[in-house]
């Protein structure tokens, strides 16, 4: 299934899922990633690459931060954009989501990045669109989030040069928590030593185990002497049953604090992939200290989300 | 095959010598360097030091800027460029190891000028080669040669240096 992802000669078409990658692409994103960021000291934030290329950002679910960085990303490209409000475009008459992207396909676009909150609705579009169009996945459902997982992976790269002997700690929300599974496949491609979730039983799948993890149950067990702390935001709109008592008891069982926080090594970084609920999962004075990184994700997301753009356009069938 | 007739440190220096007449000539105070990656990073780094230039030596990687992208795609080890923030109003020498078509200094200047409005800029060559296809050509050059179609020229490094000529079956840009 994950095949679809790379063209006849394993070069990245699609960006659905970090699942069926490999260290080598990854990598290879990673560093393409770096060149772009010195960009940021250009006059002109502009590079030709993807001139005359149109980019169409398909939104079926609601976002900021991820919509504006692909948008910029593009615009960095200098590639035409157009964003899509689908709330008030056509599926809200009642087309179906093929009949949209063959309208789309109808006006000679070559890109969709889609945000969808049914998991596998990329890989749908792609199995189901002209050869010529990448398609990249901006969140899928409880399913995947690559380019957050990439950009994460840059900041930690960015931050402790190598993936080799670090320990991961990935804390809150696994189960509904599209980045976490695309984190966790990041992580373990890339070879980190040690990953970690930390959750309350309620908040991990029940196949915890089989994605390559440690489980703790004991945030403070599971934060000694990690050298990366990525918070997870609690996503209430996912949560259809009981699964925490309150909002402050989970804080006072699972949020991030300082005191807690000493358990890291002491030059741990703190990421979030954001919006962040201070005072939920984080303590507003580590999300504005010295130690986070969260900004600064923010940053790189645009350097990554380009070169993910330019290397699915590269491939053969989308240029040819 | 490795070309013996063309001795490095003989066209380093012919090529440093005309540089030091085009900065008196032009009035190219206080200038800053580029090298284009990968081998003209490594000239560049030999003249820096011989023209006893201040400002550190920029380095670009032009990738980014190529006007074969759809057809090649990306560079598969593109690295970032480094240069100095305020390019603007500046002398700037770009130095590249071979010149060829002529596609990688039109790259090059479109990315330096996307860094601001520089005053001059001075192109120099360690090679220059037949075979241009767009109206540029270097200010100063270590040697010029003429190779039989389908064959290429390359600069090897970084150390030690060394001047490839390799036969392809098609005609590819420098």
């Amino acid at each position: 299934m994950n095949n679809i992802q790379l063209d006849s000669q394993g070069k990245l078409k699609h960006f659905l899922s970090i699942d069926g990658l490999n260290q080598q692409i990854l990598t290879e994103i990673l560093d393409t990633s770096e060149s772009f960021t010195s960009m940021s000291k250009q006059q002109v934030k502009k590079v030709p690459l993807l001139r005359g290329k149109t980019i169409v950002n398909l939104f079926f679910e609601n976002s900021t931060r991820t919509r504006t960085t692909f948008e910029l990303a593009a615009t960095r490209l200098s590639a035409d954009v157009l964003s899509l409000n689908i709330a008030t475009s056509a599926t809200s008459k009642g087309e179906s989501l093929l009949d949209t992207i063959h309208n789309l396909e109808a006006m000679h676009v070559d890109m969709f990045v889609v945000r969808h909150a049914i998991s596998g609705a990329g890989h749908f579009i792609a199995q189901n669109i002209a050869p010529h169009i990448s398609v990249i996945n901006a969140g899928d459902g409880q399913h995947a989030h690559p380019t957050q997982a990439m950009l994460d992976m840059f900041t930690i790269r960015q931050y402790k040069h190598s993936f080799k002997s670090l320990k991961v700690a990935v804390i809150g929300d696994i189960l509904h928590s599209r980045v976490a599974r695309s984190q966790i496949q990041a992580l373990n491609m890339l070879g980190v030593e040690e990953v970690r979730v930390i959750a309350p039983k309620t908040l991990l799948p029940s196949h915890v185990k089989s994605l390559g993890v440690q489980a703790f149950n004991d945030i403070e067990q599971g934060l000694v002497d990690v050298d990366v702390v990525i918070m997870l935001r609690l996503q209430k709109e996912r949560m259809t049953a009981a699964l925490l008592p309150s909002e402050r008891e989970y804080f006072k069982c699972y949020g991030l604090t300082e005191a807690r926080l000493k358990l890291a090594k002491s030059d741990a970084i703190v990421m979030h992939p954001g919006p962040i609920n201070r005072g939920v999962e984080i303590e507003s004075s580590i999300a504005d200290g010295p130690q986070s990184v969260i900004l600064q994700q923010v940053s790189n997301g645009i350097a990554v989300r380009m070169a993910i753009m330019s290397i699915t356009m590269q491939s053969n069938g989308a240029v040819l | 095959m490795t070309d013996n007739t063309l001795e490095i440190p003989a066209l380093l220096t012919t090529l440093e010598t005309s540089l030091r007449q085009k900065i008196a000539s032009r009035k190219l105070t206080d200038p800053i360097m580029i090298g284009i990656h990968s081998g003209g990073v490594w000239i560049a780094e030999q003249l820096h030091k011989k023209l006893e230039i201040e400002e550190p030596l920029g380095l670009m990687d032009i990738s980014f800027y190529r006007d074969d992208f759809s057809q090649l795609g990306m560079h598969p080890k593109v690295k970032p460029s480094q240069l100095p923030a305020h390019m603007e109003g500046r002398n700037i020498i770009l130095i590249d190891d071979v010149f060829y078509t002529g596609r990688t200094v039109r790259a090059a200047l479109n990315e330096i000028f996307d860094y601001g409005r520089p005053d001059q800029v001075v192109l120099g060559v360690l090679i220059e080669r037949d075979g241009r296809q767009v109206p540029l050509q270097p200010d100063c050059s270590g040697c010029s040669v003429t190779l039989p179609i389908g064959q290429r020229i390359k600069l090897t490094g970084p150390a030690p240096l060394g001047i490839h000529i390799q036969s392809f079956p098609t005609e590819s840009d420098e």
